[in-house]
C-alpha cells in the first residue's frame, strides 16, 4: 500500500463500528475446571484411580476400567522402585554391579513399546498408551517378588533361599503374564493371540530373571 | 477495507508464508476473521509478542534483500490504523492460526514418517505359518535349480532374536560374565541385532554383487529363521556345560540350518563362483557366530574341562563367582555320569 504509507492517526482517536471477529473456540479450560481444586484433592483422585487399577490387576478379572481410564503413574511408580530395588547387587569388582538403574528402566519402557508395536502390528484395536499403561501395571507382582526376594536374602544366601526366591518368582511370573494376557488378549483376532502372548512372556521372563538372579552385595 | 486489506495481506505475506506453509490458504480461503497483515508489526499489547516479532522480522528482511534499504518504513506501518484496542485479540487469532497450521504440518509429516503401516503386511501371519516356517527352518531343501520360496515376514525373526537376547543373557548370568563397559542387557541385545541387521545387509549387498535373486527383506527373515538352530543350541549349552555336546550341537543344529539357509540362496543364484562366494561367506560367518556366542559368554567348569579339554582350552576364561544356583552342578554331574557310561 504505497499511497497510504504517510497516513498516520494519532493514537488516541478510538476507532469505531462493528468488527465481529468469531473466537473459534471457547477455552477448553472452562469445561473442567480441575486448575482450580486444591492440590490435595488432584493427588487424592490421582491415587485412587492408581490404586484401583492395582486391585485390578492383583485379581484380574475382564473390566475395562484398565483400559478406559490410562493413565502412567503407577507403571513409573512400579518401574522406580523395582529399578531401585535392583540397585546394589553382586559385584566383585566396582564396574560391575546388577542391572543399573537406567538399564532397567530402559529395559521396562523398550520391552513395553516394542510389544505394543508388535500388537498394533499384528491387527491389535488397543492404542498405544492403553498398552503400555496394562504392561506397566502387570509388573506390579513383579515388584512384590523383588520385594519378596530381598527380604529373603536378609535371612541368608543358601540352597533354600534360593529355592523359595525361585517359587515366588515363577509365581508371580506366571501372574503377571495372565493378568496381561487377559487384558491384551481381547484385542487381538481371535486366531494370533499366541502371537500377541509370547513376547509378554518374553518380556516378563527378562524381567523375572533379573529378579532371580540379583544378589546382593 | 476487509477484502483489498486481506487480499493485499495475503499477497504482502506471500515470501514469508511460503516457510510457513499453508499460511495463505488459512488466509484467503477460512474464517470470517477481518486481519490486516500489516497491523501485525505493532507487538506491543499483544500477548503474543514473539510471534508478531518474528513476523515483523522476515519482513524485514525480505524487505532489505528486496530493496536493500533499512526497514524505516516499518515502524511508521505499526501505528498506521492504530487498533489498539483490538490488537490483543488480533495476536491471539493470529497465533491460534498458526498454531492450526502447525499442527497440521506435524500431524502430516507424522503420519508420513511414523506411520507404522509401512510394516504391517510383514506381520501379516498366523502361529500354524510360524511354527511351520521354524520346522522347516531346520530341514535343509533338496532342490536347488529351482528358485525356492522366502517367505517376507518379520514376526518370527523378531521373536527369535528376542529369544536369543533372553537366552544370551541366561548365559552370560549363569556365566558370571563381567562386562567392564557397557551393562550386560546392552551387550546381549547389540549382540543380537547387530548380527541379524548387519549379516543381513553384508549378505544382500553380497547378492546384489553376485546377481542373486533375493530382496532385504526376504534376507532378514532368512537370517532370522535361520537364528533357530542357534537357539536351541545355546538354549540346550548354557544349561549343560558339556564341550563334547556342545560340539556335536554345534556340527548337527547349526549346521542344518546353515545347510538350509545356503541352499536356499545357491537356488536362487546363477554362476558357480558366485554359489561359492555367496554361501561360503554365509556359512562361515553363521558357524562362527554361534561358536562366538558359545564362548564368549560361557561357563567354565573346572572338572569337566580337565579331563575333556586339555589342550584346547579356550583362550578367554571368566574368573567364576560362587552363585546360589543350584540346577548347574546337578545337570553338570548328570550329563557328565551319561557320557561316561556311554
Amino acid at each position: 500500500f504505497p499511497g497510504l504509507a504517510d497516513v498516520s492517526i494519532s493514537q488516541d482517536i478510538p476507532v469505531e463500528g462493528e468488527i465481529t471477529v468469531p473466537v473459534g473456540s471457547h477455552s477448553p479450560d472452562e469445561d473442567y475446571s480441575t486448575l482450580d481444586e486444591p492440590v490435595k484433592d488432584t493427588i487424592v483422585r490421582d491415587l485412587k484411580a492408581v490404586g484401583k487399577k492395582f486391585v485390578h490387576v492383583m485379581y484380574p478379572r475382564k473390566s475395562s476400567a484398565l483400559l478406559r481410564d490410562w493413565d502412567l503413574w503407577g507403571p513409573l511408580v512400579l518401574c522406580v522402585s523395582l529399578a531401585l530395588m535392583l540397585q546394589g547387587g553382586s559385584a566383585d569388582s566396582k564396574d560391575d554391579g546388577g542391572p543399573q538403574f537406567a538399564e532397567v528402566f530402559v529395559i521396562i519402557w523398550f520391552g513395553a513399546v516394542v510389544i505394543t508395536l508388535n500388537s498394533k502390528l499384528l491387527g491389535g484395536t488397543i492404542s498405544f498408551f492403553q498398552s503400555l499403561c496394562v504392561l506397566g501395571y502387570c509388573v506390579l507382582p513383579l515388584t512384590v517378588a523383588m520385594l519378596v526376594c530381598r527380604l529373603v536374602l536378609l535371612a541368608g544366601a543358601g540352597t533354600i533361599s534360593f529355592i523359595i526366591r525361585l517359587i515366588v518368582v515363577l509365581a508371580m511370573f506366571g501372574w503377571s503374564t495372565l493378568a496381561s494376557t487377559a487384558f491384551l488378549a481381547d484385542s487381538q483376532p481371535p486366531n494370533r493371540k499366541a502371537l500377541v502372548v509370547y513376547p509378554i512372556f518374553l518380556f516378563y521372563f527378562v524381567i523375572s530373571w533379573m529378579i532371580l538372579t540379583f544378589t546382593p552385595q | 477495507m476487509a477484502a483489498p486489506g486481506a487480499a493485499g495481506g495475503g499477497g504482502r505475506s506471500g515470501a514469508p508464508a511460503a516457510e510457513w506453509g499453508g499460511f495463505e490458504d488459512n488466509m484467503q480461503g477460512g474464517g470470517s476473521a477481518v486481519i490486516d497483515m500489516e497491523n501485525m508489526d505493532d507487538t506491543s499489547g499483544s500477548s503474543f509478542e514473539d510471534m508478531g516479532e518474528m513476523h515483523q522480522r522476515m519482513k524485514e528482511e525480505e524487505e532489505e534483500e528486496a530493496e536493500g534499504e533499512a526497514g524505516a518504513g516499518e515502524e511508521e506501518d505499526g501505528e498506521f490504523l492504530g487498533m489498539k484496542g483490538l490488537r490483543g485479540q488480533l495476536g491471539r487469532q493470529v497465533a491460534d492460526q498458526m498454531w492450526q497450521v502447525g499442527k497440521r504440518q506435524a500431524s502430516r509429516a507424522f503420519s508420513l514418517y511414523a506411520n507404522i503401516d509401512i510394516l504391517r503386511p510383514y506381520f501379516d501371519v498366523e502361529p500354524v505359518q510360524v511354527r511351520a516356517r521354524l520346522l522347516e527352518s531346520m530341514i535343509p531343501v533338496k532342490m536347488i535349480n529351482f528358485p525356492q520360496k522366502i517367505a517376507g515376514e518379520l514376526y518370527g525373526p523378531l521373536m527369535l532374536v528376542f529369544t536369543l537376547v533372553a537366552i544370551l543373557l541366561h548365559g552370560m548370568k549363569t556365566s558370571d560374565t563381567i562386562i567392564r563397559e557397557g551393562t550386560l542387557m546392552g551387550t546381549a541385545i547389540g549382540t543380537c541385532f547387530g548380527y541379524w541387521l548387519g549379516v543381513s545387509s553384508f549378505m544382500y549387498f553380497l547378492a546384489y554383487l553376485c546377481n542373486a535373486q533375493i530382496t532385504m527383506v526376504q534376507m532378514l527373515s532368512l537370517l532370522g529363521y535361520g537364528l533357530f538352530g542357534h537357539c536351541i543350541t545355546l538354549f540346550v549349552t548354557y544349561n549343560i556345560h558339556f564341550h563334547s555336546l556342545f560340539y556335536i550341537f554345534w556340527l548337527v543344529v547349526g549346521g542344518l540350518s546353515t545347510l538350509r539357509m545356503v541352499a536356499v540362496l545357491v537356488s536362487r543364484t546363477v554362476g558357480h563362483t558366485q554359489r561359492l562366494i555367496l554361501c561360503g561367506t554365509l556359512a562361515a560367518l553363521h558357524m562362527l557366530f554361534l561358536l562366538y556366542l558359545h564362548f564368549a559368554y560361557h561357563k567354565v567348569v573346572e572338572g569337566i574341562l580337565d579331563t575333556l579339554e586339555g589342550p584346547n582350552m579356550p583362550p578367554f576364561q571368566r574368573v567364576a563367582r560362587d552363585i546360589p544356583v543350584v540346577s548347574n552342578p546337578v545337570l553338570n554331574t548328570t550329563a557328565k555320569a551319561i557320557a561316561l557310561t556311554l
